[in-house]
């Protein structure tokens, strides 16, 4: 038996600063949507009408990079949210989204959410105060990636990932 | 009979100094620029190594480097009859070092430091943490988990590496999936072929959905990822003193005699460089300290 | 490495009173013994730490004037054979010296010969300051205290015959009282003396502190030291602790040097010290050194040495493709909260002996005793603004 919209949202940690009604508020918004292992969420430049919390699987970010392929960027687990490129104009992806595996997750209503927020200034500000940690969490841990601290420091400062002549 | 009487004779043996010269027995490369060589002793080796202690070894003529043991060697009678080393060529010894064939000599002293004290983890959930090249000196810790397994809880490794070419020792990780290790890998670039995790070690510990009360973690890597996954770790929970670390400094001696690998009050080869969090934190957040 | 609780090592007999000649003597029983004797002379407008062949190279009448940044030979008034400050060098120049070799190795043979090229000899060393018998003490606790024994130290350090001179003319950069380092020597010697050259003749008056010493000062013709002059010169000592030329603060230096770990005081003195090391080079208790390893030409034959080495070296806390501390700043830090703080937790005692050298050989004339007013006001301010 499937459980509803708002029992899902409030199952998960992320929402748990919510107050109830701010938490059935933002399940309103929600449906649920499951995406088959290499299924393609959505794609760099697209609308960003959506954002989701990953409920159990994991989704690939990548960009699509001429001469490169598809680079994974990033990888995303499950209790986390994927998107927020929804949150500003011109409201369209930097990045693509790819499921690595069966995934399902909470897929909310970007335009309905942003409504409620100009509508509800409270809702608004403490939908953005469960964004914006994540949003640092991401940049730090980018921040140190890109320090590329693993590296010799015969390496240090080379972008290629080819593997070094022996 | 002389007026301090500083050490008596026996004391002064100059094994600490003195190098025992090891055979490479065989020697594997691991990435581009990493080897792990086995080493066997000659007539009269050095003592056991722990899982976490060093050696310094010497590339005759060359220099000498503080490298941790990578393996649990074997340790019969309380010596290092074989000792294993997982070493990076990043400077003129680790490069000769890096780059000796099956028979050749290197020069070993020690063991030296600090261990990671696996067995005090016992009835608790291991939890490792390694950064790059850091899963070397962790490796041990595995093995020695693995070798005495009920002796344990969960064993969790959360390994961290630059790009998937630099992964060290992949056959075993998925060895040590089958024996039952919970085993999450991550990179912080991917290239094309990559199908697993991309992004920074410490997104691996909320998805373990670790029990802080009841963990051991074990970290180690470059400074600053040891610091931040220390922090990720505390911030779930784990207390700070069953949290550690190894810590590496300039090394000339290992045996607390030259002074160089010093951080504030901790000599790292002698009270290091295994050192629980909550007496490295202070210390490994100060500027050029 | 305290004597004091080692019952073999109690002071045995009486004080007894020699002269010059005596002294002679005592140097000769030395010699005839197999000592090398090793003690003050005066060498390139310097009193430096050499090889005696014979008692008339020690520096009689020559005294020193000293202050931050400055030290200049004087001549005493009187004859006086140790009237004189510490000069750059110390013992530890023998004990632990800048270049020793560890081990040579036969790429051929695989064989391996450990320590230095030659024996060294079995040392005496003659006219000790208190604060540089406490030195001495302090690397006997640093290199031989811990699980592994320095065996070059060792080698030197064991058999070694101390003679400790006890200060009755302190310099003006010395502040060995406030470090509880003198100016009388207590234990750790094997011979204590103290020099009296006054109306009343050139005389010293010598204890024995050990069995080896009681043993060679028999052999020294001199009497029985009589109330008066051993009275003139505890006097003469205890005046000396009241004329320092410096003190340091009486603080709880590892909590203050702990604490000011950000102190902006670095900034303060990075702009005055040069980096140049000296303070580690006369220092009596800097011990830090590095390896070299050389080898011959064929690269058949190869060898360690150990040479002394300074953490303010750019290159002394180099790890990973750079080093951890590159600032004069941090070097600074690193020397003077090693010396009078962490040396606390590493190895249970200061590292400071109060013998005044760093400030009297430092070019900038740093003076350490007053960085430490300068940390300890900053640290005071600092807790009264919190209050």
């Amino acid at each position: 038996m499937t459980e509803t919209v708002a029992a899902r949202v409030s199952a998960q940690p992320f929402f748990a600063t919510l107050t109830d009604t701010q938490r059935a508020a933002l399940a309103e918004d929600g449906i649920t949507e499951e995406f088959a292992a290499g299924e393609r969420v959505f794609g760099e430049g697209g609308i960003a009408d959506r954002f989701w919390l990953i409920e159990g699987g994991s989704i690939a970010l990548d960009l699509r990079v001429p001469g490169r392929g598809d680079r994974v960027i990033e990888t995303l687990g499950p209790g986390t949210m994927l998107g927020w490129s929804w949150l500003h104009p011109p409201y369209r992806w930097h990045f693509g989204a790819v499921a690595r595996v069966a995934t399902t997750a909470i897929a909310f209503d970007a335009a309905s959410v942003r409504r409620r927020c100009d509508a509800d200034p409270a809702f608004g500000y403490a939908l953005l105060r469960l964004f914006t940690p994540l949003i640092t969490e991401r940049l730090q841990a980018t921040r140190l990636r890109l320090l590329d601290l693993y590296a010799a420091p015969s390496q240090v400062g080379q972008a290629s990932t080819e593997p070094a002549d022996a | 009979m002389t007026s301090q009487g500083a050490v008596t004779p026996a004391l002064a043996e100059p094994a600490a100094a003195v190098p025992r010269f090891y055979r490479v027995a065989s020697r594997r490369e691991d990435t581009g620029d990493t080897v792990t060589l086995e080493l066997t002793e000659p007539a009269i080796g050095v003592p056991a190594f722990a899982p976490g202690q060093f050696a310094m070894l010497t590339a005759l003529g060359i220099g000498e480097v503080p490298i941790s043991v990578s393996g649990l060697g074997d340790n019969r009678g309380g010596q290092a009859r074989r000792l294993q080393h997982t070493l990076r060529a990043v400077g003129a010894v680790t490069r000769a070092l890096h780059a000796a064939p099956p028979g050749s000599l290197i020069g070993v002293r020690g063991p030296f430091g600090t261990g990671w004290d696996v067995e005090s983890a016992a009835g608790r959930d291991v939890v490792i943490v390694a950064g790059g090249i850091g899963l070397a000196p962790l490796r041990p810790v595995v093995l020695t988990a693995l070798a005495d397994r009920s002796r344990y809880g969960r064993i969790v490794l959360l390994v961290g590496a630059r790009t998937p070419g630099d992964l060290l020792y992949t056959d075993e990780l998925e060895r040590w999936r089958r024996d039952g290790v919970e085993v999450a890998v991550t990179v912080d670039r991917a290239d094309s072929g990559w199908g697993g995790e991309v992004g920074l070690v410490t997104a691996l510990i909320k998805p373990a959905g670790l029990a802080p009360g009841n963990s051991v973690a074990f970290v180690c890597g470059p400074d600053i990822m040891m610091r931040f996954t220390a922090d990720a770790l505390a911030g779930e929970g784990i207390p700070v003193h069953r949290i550690r670390v190894s810590l590496e400094r300039n090394m000339r001696c290992g045996a607390a005699w030259c002074g160089h690998c010093q951080l504030g009050p901790l000599l790292v080869c002698r009270d290091g460089p295994v050192v629980g969090y909550d007496r490295a934190a202070a210390l490994m957040s100060v500027r050029e300290l | 490495m305290h004597p004091d609780g080692d019952a073999t090592l109690q002071p045995s007999g009486q004080a007894v009173v020699i002269d010059v000649g005596g002294l002679s003597v005592l140097f000769d029983a030395l010699r005839g013994r197999g000592f090398t004797v090793v003690g003050p002379t005066v060498r390139d407008g310097a009193i430096v730490v050499a090889e005696l062949a014979s008692v008339d190279e020690l520096p009689f009448g020559w005294g020193v004037e000293t202050e931050a940044g400055k030290y200049r030979l004087r001549e005493r008034d009187d004859n006086a054979a140790f009237g004189h400050s510490a000069g750059p060098q110390s013992w530890k120049s023998v004990l632990h010296p800048p270049r020793a070799r560890l081990w040579s190795a036969d790429r051929a043979t695989g064989s391996v010969e450990a320590g230095e090229a030659a024996a060294p000899p079995r040392y005496a060393l003659l006219g000790v300051r208190p604060c540089d018998v406490r030195a001495v003490g302090i690397l006997d606790r640093v290199l031989t205290g811990g699980q592994h024994a320095d065996p070059v130290y060792s080698g030197r350090r064991d058999g070694a015959f101390i003679i400790a001179v006890e200060c009755t003319e302190p310099g003006a950069t010395c502040f060995c009282a406030s470090m509880g380092c003198g100016p009388g020597a207590e234990s750790g010697f094997d011979l204590a003396m103290t020099e009296l050259a006054d109306s009343e003749g050139h005389r010293f008056v010598v204890r024995a502190g050990t069995p080896a010493g009681a043993d060679l000062l028999a052999d020294v013709p001199g009497r029985a030291a009589d109330e008066a002059t051993i009275r003139r010169a505890s006097t003469a000592v205890a005046e000396a602790a009241d004329h320092m030329g410096r003190t340091m603060p009486a603080q709880d230096l590892p909590q203050l040097l702990a604490g000011s770990r950000e102190s902006p005081h670095w900034d303060d003195v990075a702009s005055r010290c040069l980096t140049c090391g000296n303070c580690t080079m006369v220092c009596p208790t800097c011990f830090c050194t590095t390896t070299e390893d050389v080898t011959d030409l064929t690269g058949d034959h190869a060898e360690r040495w150990r040479v002394w080495d300074s953490c303010y070296a750019l290159d002394f806390s180099y790890l990973h493709g750079g080093s951890v501390r590159t600032s004069g700043q941090s070097r600074y830090r690193q020397w003077i909260s090693h010396k009078l703080g962490t040396w606390h937790d590493q190895f249970g005692s200061s590292g400071c002996v109060g013998c005044g050298r760093c400030i009297a050989w430092c070019p900038t004339g740093i003076d350490i005793t007053q960085e430490v007013a300068a940390l300890a006001s900053l640290q005071d301010s600092a807790t009264a603004d919190e209050d």
